[in-house]
């Protein structure tokens, strides 16, 4: 069977750096970051005080408050995600849209988190008894797909993808395969965070995994420069609505871009290190350029893991190297995380939307804060400023823990 | 101070949603109000909260209504 072909006709987005799309792109094109002190907890005693939190969100156009209070914030944030993309869509005015062939596939790296600790802190305090009969539903992570489905009646496949910072990649490489495969012919596909919780930060402080650069938060997020010490902490979510060509064709929808390859591979090394030579990345990079059809030279555009972590920011480096030979210092690399932070499992959805817009835009993404980049770190990584480019071929790159990886190959859509 | 009945139903519009004149003594939570069985237990633990009771779960099955709420907590606090 030929595969169908998959494009993108609608996209959400709430991310540190605006609570849609256009302003989340808008930051990304002026280099800004979106990187600031925590405030939705006392940070006293943390030695991490800093991340990239959802800002002046207004929830009521989308959610009463009712229906908030049942839900954790990742599902919020999914759900407002999966309604803009909707919108922007235009699927709701589709009158001949079949629900039985619309599926969801949003993930989350983490999950409802928040609600757990309110819960667990009651249980301890005020015993069993008082824990809210909401715990489980509005915690739990395939909770994300389940409640969109309901929003919108998408009777077709559901499905939540959990890899950990892989999570979004995943989401959205199956959805697009559901897609090609013909089990659907239209899928949200995202992912959804909320994890900049207390037993979170500490959590991911003790292993040492965070940036402490308190005192210069923008600063924080410096992926490839010799001066990164960790990665930031983020929320945010991403929902791209994925539709069969000929479907997306015969409803007249605008067509941003085609997924037109996915490659997962593991390290099948360490629980939370790369090896050094990024080579399952690399495998990672090759599934999915072999899925697209393409030779390595296809590829202009790569937005790269690049957490600003030290060990996972060479290794990336590495496998562009192992992977691109040549072609490694043609094409360009960022890392949108240096104005984002790490949305962990929503991380891949809104990078896969920056891809979609370098495409649709001819906008090279910049890496803001590399001012001085560490050795063997000689890519063109767009350090600094956004700028101008012919963009046709975008790969994005997505690492978790368990050695998970993740990548994915957007293309310009041309008949 | 509030009478028993005030307080009952301005806890049944914070957990349900609903506006004050919408809830007569007479509404079912289920059929009027639109709660579904988790929304019933929730209520159910923020009276015992506002009266500092504690209702049994056999009780709390049969309280159906915003008058079967009133009428428990007026018999048992």
């Amino acid at each position: 069977m030929a595969k169908r072909r998959v494009v993108i006709t609608g996209m959400g987005m709430l991310s540190p750096l605006g609570n849609d799309v256009d302003s989340s792109w808008e930051g990304i094109q002026a280099g800004r970051s979106g990187i600031a002190e925590i405030d939705r907890f006392d940070t006293t005693g943390y030695s991490t005080r800093i991340g990239g939190g959802i800002k002046n969100l207004d929830m009521e156009p989308y959610l009463s408050t009712k229906d908030a209070r049942k839900l954790d914030a990742f599902i919020h944030y999914g759900l407002i995600a999966a309604q803009q993309a909707v919108d922007a869509s235009g699927l709701d005015g589709y009158t001949d849209l079949d629900k039985e062939r619309v599926g969801v596939a949003i993930g989350s790296g983490i999950g409802g988190l928040e609600y757990i600790e309110k819960n667990v802190i009651t249980m301890e305090k005020s015993g069993p008894r008082k824990v809210s009969p909401f715990f489980v539903p509005a915690s739990v992570i395939n909770m994300i797909s389940g409640n969109v489905a309901i929003r919108f009646g998408y009777q077709g496949p559901n499905i939540s993808i959990v890899t950990a910072c892989t999570t979004g990649t995943h989401n959205i490489g199956y959805a697009a395969r559901t897609i090609a495969y013909g089990d659907a012919d239209v899928m949200l596909a995202g992912g959804s965070e909320m994890a900049t919780t207390r037993s979170s930060i500490a959590a991911f402080s003790a292993a040492r995994a965070l940036s402490n650069r308190n005192d210069e938060p923008e600063k924080a997020s410096r992926p490839w420069d010799r001066g990164r010490d960790g990665f930031v902490l983020s929320d945010g979510a991403g929902v791209l609505v994925l539709e069969e060509l000929e479907h997306a064709k015969r409803r007249g929808a605008q067509i941003h871009g085609e997924v037109i390859g996915f490659g997962m591979s593991d390290d099948a090394f360490h629980i939370t290190s790369p090896p050094k030579n990024g080579e399952g990345a690399a495998r990672s990079m090759n599934n999915a350029i072999r899925d697209a059809g393409l030779k390595a030279g296809d590829i202009d555009y790569i937005n790269a893991h690049g957490t600003s972590t030290q060990v996972g920011d060479l290794a990336e480096v590495s496998a562009v190297k192992s992977v691109f030979a040549d072609h490694a210092y043609k094409l360009s690399v960022s890392s949108t995380k240096s104005m984002t932070g790490h949305l962990l499992g929503a991380a891949g959805a809104v990078e896969a939307i920056f891809s979609v817009l370098a495409i649709r835009d001819g906008v090279l993404p910049p890496t803001i804060n590399l001012d001085d980049p560490d050795d063997g770190c000689d890519l063109d990584f767009v350090p600094g400023k956004s700028r101008n480019a012919d963009v046709r071929v975008a790969l994005s790159n997505s690492f978790g823990f368990g050695g998970t990886n993740g990548t994915l190959i957007f293309r310009r859509y041309e008949d | 101070m509030s009478t028993v009945e005030e307080r009952v139903k301005k806890i049944v519009c914070e957990q349900l949603g609903v506006k004050e004149s919408e809830v007569q003594n007479t509404s079912s939570f289920v059929e009027d109000l639109g709660a579904d069985s988790l929304d019933t237990v929730e209520l159910v633990m923020a009276l015992e909260e506002e009266f500092e009771t504690e209702i049994p779960d056999e009780e709390a099955e049969k309280l159906t209504s915003v008058q079967d709420a009133i009428d428990y907590i007026v018999a048992h606090t």
